[in-house]
């Protein structure tokens, strides 16, 4: 099969719609997952072990599964819950979930990081609890998990395109149905393919930098 | 469920584990293959190894997926089974991501192992196979269980071209049963299942490569 220029043409408009749903997508599983895994953070240091015990399982669970039977999962069971949730609400949930479960570890390293004198200078300065954690751990924390969350990003990007296996059109969905449409698969598939590698390569790039940034 | 659906899922477990098996296999000589290059004293052949891992890393699982089996047929004419599809998209991905683990650890070992390898007037393949790596893979395996977890995971991706793997029998057992909720716990509960040996298996390996090191009469440097 030759290589046609003239399907690539045709095909950039639908790139484009295509990339705008996954780049929504993306913010609003970001937003979940970092969210969310600083909360299973937080709940996994409390001394209680009723909460950590749970907590600990169902991160676990959700972490060494696949996020693609999870979107299935969602999909399929959220209706016979009586759940109407629309395909990208449903996937944008399944991302954030499933990526709050690594967040979680990047929290609890940031969290880690901070050296012990800050938190005996809060004790010593009789700091309550919350303000301990909203004014002195997790600034200090928060600075040091942004490149490994900057990280995590993009790997939610990259997961974006299992969307499309339930009906969401980001890049492969758009890809995929024009493929049907035109019997042509080299072309629009080969550039999604350059697309990704375009768009994560200088997010990889950044977050190296920052990582420098912030290490030094 | 009856013990025909499970038959369906059981089947479901053997292709998964099978391409587990092949595409770590796969994964892992890639790995090693290219991160051993990106620590070659030669500038090109460390800029050909980072454009692979580049370019591996950077485009999605799933669309490397997709392009095995839709554009590599037509452009070579030929048709690749499933079973070695899959494992080829899988393999070269999750490969990429272990040159990664295999360059961080060559790199971590101690820089006077390789001079005392120089010092003895071994050849660069030498020092490699018989002081470097034997450090540096203690190192990796608990990077490379991590990887391996995410191959597994992402094994369920070539349900989506209709290879018959756990994920793929899930779905059509949720069409015979019409009980989402039911069969998809089963099939997380399974992969969960695989994982978890997987991670035990790992960490028996891990202690048995660093006794073994630490077993060897010269090995106590490291």
């Amino acid at each position: 099969m030759t290589w046609d220029w003239g399907a690539v043409r045709d095909f950039l408009p639908h790139l484009w719609d295509g990339l705008l749903v996954a780049l929504r997508a993306l913010a609003l599983g970001s937003l979940i997952s970092f969210t969310l895994g600083l909360v299973w953070a937080l709940l996994m240091r409390t001394p209680t072990l009723w909460v950590r015990r749970p907590v600990g399982v169902v991160t676990e669970f959700v972490r060494d599964t696949p996020l693609l039977v999870q979107l299935f999962f969602l999909f399929y069971v959220l209706p016979e819950w009586g759940i109407a949730a629309s395909a990208l609400t449903t996937g944008v949930v399944a991302i954030g979930l499933h990526y709050s479960t690594y967040t979680m570890q990047v929290y609890r390293a940031g969290i880690e990081a901070v050296p012990p004198g800050q938190w005996e200078a809060a004790t010593a300065l009789s700091l309550p609890v919350r303000r301990t954690w909203t004014a002195v751990i997790l600034p200090q924390a928060l600075r040091r998990v942004v490149p490994a969350l900057g990280n995590y990003v993009i790997a939610m990007l990259k997961d974006t395109p299992l969307l499309m296996t339930i009906t969401v059109l980001e890049m492969l969905g758009e890809a995929r149905l024009f493929s049907q449409e035109h019997f042509r698969f080299t072309e629009p598939l080969t550039v999604i393919g350059v697309a990704f590698v375009l768009i994560s390569l200088p997010a990889s790039l950044l977050v190296r930098a920052l990582e420098r940034r912030l290490a030094g | 469920m009856t013990s025909g659906l499970w038959e369906i899922v059981l089947r479901g477990v053997w292709v998964t584990v099978q391409l587990l098996v092949f595409s770590a296999l796969l994964g892992a000589v890639v790995a090693f293959t290219v991160g051993i290059a990106r620590t070659h004293r030669l500038r090109s052949v460390r800029f050909l190894a980072g454009c692979y891992t580049e370019v591996f890393r950077g485009t999605s699982a799933l669309v490397m997926i997709f392009w095995v089996y839709f554009v590599l047929p037509p452009a070579f004419g030929w048709q690749l089974v499933p079973m070695w599809a899959g494992t080829l998209a899988l393999g070269l991905t999750y490969g990429a991501y272990g040159t990664e683990i295999v360059r961080g650890a060559l790199n971590a070992v101690n820089p006077a192992q390789r001079e005392g390898g120089i010092a003895l007037g071994f050849t660069p393949w030498q020092r490699m196979r018989l002081i470097l790596l034997p450090q540096a893979v203690p190192e990796m395996i608990p990077s490379f269980s991590n990887l391996l977890i995410e191959l597994l995971k992402g094994t369920a991706l070539v349900s989506v071209m209709g290879m018959g793997d756990l994920a793929f029998s899930g779905n059509l057992v949720r069409l015979a049963l019409q009980q989402s909720a039911e069969i998809y716990s089963y099939i997380l509960v399974i992969y969960f299942v695989i994982a978890f040996l997987l991670t035990r298996l790992m960490r028996g390996l891990e202690k048995r490569l660093k006794e073994q090191l630490a077993g060897r009469p010269a090995g106590g440097a490291a």
